[in-house]
């Protein structure tokens, strides 16, 4: 801290300045704009100086690296210790492929998978389901019993393994699938390592692969809590995603905003089931959005960790430090990429994978420069690594935790995201909470409407955006991408085929009889779904089980 | 379209929504086609459904029509809502929530923009409804959003008018009950199953008894749309509604004032159409720079075109 | 007398990412179209029945989940099984533009990419819808 004499020195000779420096070259030169604003409509001013960071506490609201309230991170050492995790996201085709690419990822010396679904997969339909038509293999593998998922991770111990899965609606249902796999390979549950995304919530505002209504939904996800804190200790039973919020539309402060909100509901739903909020907010994780504002996404960074810190300590007196510790994963924006002049992707992901390295974030996806154009190349896929490999190891930005904390800029722009997104967050518990704001269509409309306000900006160049509405060039339609084998269907139906000729389908019956029964009444349901799935019931014959007690969540449509 | 009167008597979709198309536009095929089969209406029955916006109105009509299906009745739904008064355009998005049956043989719908038409209703929903009853709807459900007295053209269209509330409108039953008690021959609060449901169930009753002159006093139903409840009981009362008016002979009453409407609504239309065709005939553009330029004021201006016009 | 042009926007496929749909609806809606939004995963009967109900002058198609190869044809297919073939439709997406010319031989008269301004759609619809406005 400043003492008050020098800050008012500090204040009256910024006056002066503002005079007799700024105002003479304003008033021959015009700045470049009228106002300068972030992206979430932060006013930026012409100069920031120890006077703007004079109200803010070092001790209580900076600190330091690995001490509440985390601002600086959550290790102590941050990345002189190591680095953070590199986890490029794939998977495609059939439980065959993506099982040969593990493999080799493996023999590679990566030690973490991480796995994409298809969409019939992660919406509960069989690759024989008519709404399945097109889609199979499409984004990720498909799964569709326990068959496939034997496959995917044949020969892969699962005791060694890290598996990252991103499975929201049915999530249950695939780590089930995960726990019986281990069991047959010997591997008990509370052996294995890994992340389901689980956030239902967000799929509901942005990413749109939801399948039960809000109040079910949140039972499955509490069930996961409860029957992984007793049965599979080491898996993080969440990832709490703004990113999707983000691609959605949302601003910076809207990202963190919403996905604390929702973060929140978890919490509350948990404790209300009745788990102590320190047995499992500690395997709670996060994932955002790295966009191309870097001074305000580091801020955006910094300001989530302090936030989630105090509503976990003092909201809901969390006592063991790692419930406050927010740790997340984060990928660069796929909605900043652009199909034009794509080389220039290569750039604007390099600024948003330092904003998340110089936001202190766990482990990071980089997107690859053809991502708006289609499924990346192998090429792509690899400048996209060397992307991360380079900020890690050239650019000296990870020898010192949390180097930008003290900018007069960052401080006051981390202080102002946090304030806005406690706004937010007061307005979403007056209606009644996360679940309850997405049922009115709140938070969809907000982002909605930042959505337009960002699409009209550039269609009107007041936002330029390099390539697409500004130095254009006439260019050649992109060659060589990937393409997805349209056999993987006509594969997955046979498999499907085939296992339901095998199996006890009598067995499979009884399952899914006890299985409804129980989604009738308020057991967890973890316990029935795995009995389904070790008798080989199939995603789809489960999730219409539980469809029939549920229902299926009926879009809010706000435009 | 080849024979579209032969394929709108029999209901087929395409027909349907050509003719309503014309209807919409005020095209004269409209009105040649009900001139031909002006008999074969008026056996279809027009519910109402109405109710500020977000409080779950096309999807309570998504399982009335369900229901009504099931049972073998053929429906037509109009879901009018607001078009832009500044750019002229509009999102009709009532249609979501009834998709899933949007396919069934026995259910037409259409979404419909007021385009300017004040009261709640479209300009072509009068004729819509009429076509959809030549097209051998039984029931047609006019789905309009209602949150005050501006928006109570409903209630002459429609024989039987539900009113949709649900409960977390707060102080909003007080505050809109002036605009909304005189509008529901039925209330229902949907949602019931959310928190503060039986509060608003309960003054509602009260409001309701306060007006003790009316012979049929409008029931209030709890239904949770969603999750299916309470929608044969509303149906139940729709029919008990529709006994009320035949037996106390209101049912012609309102059905002549729905005519004398559609009458009056015509001429409305061709009134204005006419008055403005004819404005710009006597060059009311070039007339208006004298407006513009202060050399004669808007009123005087109106009275001498309106003489022009007229004489 | 002028009429509003009638859109229908719809999003087959099982993909949630309905941004651009969302902002392509409104932003015709404030170019003075009616647009008619049925939400997410929509099966080609469902859009072609849609469209016929609601008698649209355009469907206007968002995929991004990479079946637009199977889907849009299957809706177009059906629209003229239907005798709907007059209605213009477009499609927009992450689509490669090596599937564009099997796309047009299949009935889609556009294909719009990532990218293209809304102006764009909005000037496209006004010259080539097919009935008179």
């Amino acid at each position: 801290m400043i003492d008050k004499k020098k800050l008012e020195e500090i204040k009256n000779k910024k006056e002066e300045w503002e005079v007799n420096q700024r105002q003479k070259v304003v008033s021959k030169f015009p700045e470049r704009k009228k106002e300068f604003k972030t992206s979430s409509g932060i006013e930026i001013k012409e100069i920031y100086t120890p006077y703007d960071i004079s109200d803010i506490d070092y001790l209580e609201k900076i600190g330091f690296p690995g001490e509440y309230p985390y601002t600086r991170g959550v290790q102590p050492t941050m990345y002189r210790g190591k680095f953070w995790t590199m986890r490029q996201y794939a998977g495609f085709g059939t439980a065959e492929e993506s099982n040969k690419r593990f493999k080799y990822l493996l023999s590679q010396g990566q030690t973490g998978l991480s796995v994409a679904f298809d969409l019939p997969t992660q919406i509960g339909y069989d690759s024989d389901h008519p709404m399945a038509e097109g889609e199979v293999g499409k984004v990720g593998v498909a799964i569709d019993s326990l068959y496939d998922m034997e496959i995917l991770f044949d020969g892969i111990p699962l005791d060694k393994v890290s598996t990252s899965m991103t499975i929201n609606a049915p999530a249950a249902i695939l780590l089930a699938m995960y726990i019986a796999v281990a069991e047959k390979q010997g591997v008990s549950p509370d052996k294995l390592n890994g992340t389901i995304q689980n956030d239902i919530l967000k799929e509901y505002v942005a990413r749109g692969t939801y399948i039960f209504p809000t109040g079910p939904s949140m039972r499955l996800i509490t069930n996961i809590f409860e029957y992984c804190s007793k049965y599979v200790p080491k898996w993080n039973t969440i990832s709490i995603s703004g990113y999707h919020i983000r691609e959605a539309g949302a601003t910076a402060v809207q990202e963190i905003a919403f996905t604390l909100a929702n973060g929140i509901a978890y919490v509350e739903a948990a404790i209300k089931a009745g788990l102590d909020v320190d047995e499992f907010a500690p395997r709670l994780s996060f994932f955002f959005n790295a966009h191309n504002d870097l001074f305000e996404e580091v801020a955006k960074f910094r300001a989530a960790r302090r936030m989630w810190a105090k509503i976990m300590k003092e909201r809901f007196n969390a006592k063991d430090p790692r419930s406050m510790m927010m740790r997340f994963h984060t990928q660069t924006a796929g909605s900043a990429l652009t199909a034009q002049q794509p080389d220039n992707n290569i750039i604007r992901v390099t600024i948003q994978a330092l904003a998340a390295v110089l936001g202190g974030t766990q482990s990071l996806h980089t997107n690859s420069r053809d991502e708006a154009l289609a499924l990346p190349t192998e090429d792509s896929v690899r400048i996209a690594l060397r992307t991360q490999q380079i900020i890690a190891y050239e650019s000296g930005v990870c020898e010192t935790p949390d180097p930008l904390a003290g900018s007069y800029y960052v401080e006051k722009l981390t202080d102002e995201i946090e304030k806005r997104a406690f706004e937010y967050i007061k307005k979403i518990d007056e209606l009644g909470g996360a679940a309850r704001a997405i049922d009115l269509g709140y938070i969809q409309k907000e982002i909605q409407e930042s959505a337009y306000r960002y699409q009209k900006e550039i269609e009107s160049g007041e936002r330029v955006i390099v390539g697409l509405n500004k130095f254009q060039i006439e260019e050649e339609p992109p060659k060589g991408l990937l393409k997805v084998n349209p056999a993987v269907e006509e594969l997955q139906k046979q498999k499907i085929a085939k296992v339901k000729e095998m199996r006890n389908n009598a067995s499979v019956k009884k399952t899914l009889e006890a299985l409804k029964k129980a989604a009738e009444g308020d057991d967890n349901l973890m316990p029935w779904i795995l009995d389904a799935v070790r008798e080989y019931a199939t995603l789809g014959e489960i999730t219409d089980v539980l469809r029939s007690i549920f229902g299926e969540y009926q879009q809010q449509i706000i435009l | 379209m080849e024979n579209l009167e032969e394929l709108l008597i029999k209901g087929d979709k395409r027909a349907i929504a050509r003719t309503i198309t014309y209807a919409e536009n005020y095209e004269d095929k409209a009105k040649e086609i009900i001139k031909k089969l002006y008999e074969r209406s008026g056996n279809a029955y027009i519910v109402g459904i109405t109710g500020p916006p977000g409080v779950g109105k096309s999807t309570l009509t998504d399982k009335l029509i369900k229901n009504l299906v099931d049972v073998g009745k053929k429906i037509g739904v109009i879901a009018v809502d607001p078009t832009s008064p500044f750019t002229g355009g509009s999102i009709l998005g009532d249609r979501i929530r009834m998709q899933d049956l949007s396919q069934h043989p026995n259910v037409y719908i259409r979404s419909m923009g007021t385009r300017g038409h004040l009261g709640g209703l479209s300009k072509g929903t009068y004729m819509a409804a009429r076509i959809l009853d030549i097209a051998g709807m039984d029931y047609i459900f006019i789905e309009t959003v209602g949150v005050g007295q501006s928006e109570i053209d409903i209630v002459k269209i429609a024989d039987t008018v539900v009113m949709v509330l649900a409960p977390g409108l707060g102080d909003d039953v007080q505050a809109i009950k002036a605009g909304i008690m005189e509008i529901g021959d039925i209330f229902v609060v949907n949602k019931c199953d959310k928190e503060g449901a039986d509060k608003t169930v309960v003054e509602l009753n009260m409001m309701l008894d306060l007006d003790e002159k009316k012979d049929w006093r409008p029931p209030v139903v709890k239904v949770a749309a969603q999750e299916n409840k309470g929608i044969d009981e509303l149906i139940d009362k729709i029919d008990d509604h529709k006994s009320y008016l035949i037996e106390s002979g209101t049912f012609q009453e309102r059905r002549i004032e729905r005519l004398k409407m559609e009458i009056i609504e015509s001429i409305k239309n061709k009134l204005m159409k006419n008055i403005f065709d004819k404005i710009q005939e006597k060059e009311f553009s070039s007339r208006l720079q004298q407006v513009i330029d202060k050399k004669i004021d808007p009123y005087t201006f109106a009275d001498e075109l309106y003489k022009d016009v007229f004489n | 007398m002028e009429r509003p042009i009638r859109v229908l926007v719809a999003k087959p496929g099982l993909d949630g990412h309905d941004r651009g749909a969302k902002v392509i609806a409104r932003a015709l809606r404030d170019a003075g179209m009616e647009v008619i939004y049925t939400g997410l995963r929509q099966t080609p009967e469902q859009i072609v029945e849609a469209a016929i109900q609601e008698d649209v002058d355009v469907v206007a198609l968002s995929i991004l989940s990479g079946a637009h190869n199977t889907l849009f044809p299957k809706i177009t297919k059906l629209l003229k099984e239907r005798g709907a073939d007059d209605i213009l439709v477009i499609g927009g997406g992450v689509i490669p533009e090596e599937d564009i010319p099997f796309l047009k031989e299949n009935g889609i008269a556009e294909i719009f990419t990532p990218g293209t301004p809304t102006s764009a759609a909005i000037e496209y619809i006004k010259q080539h819808v097919n009935r008179a406005v």
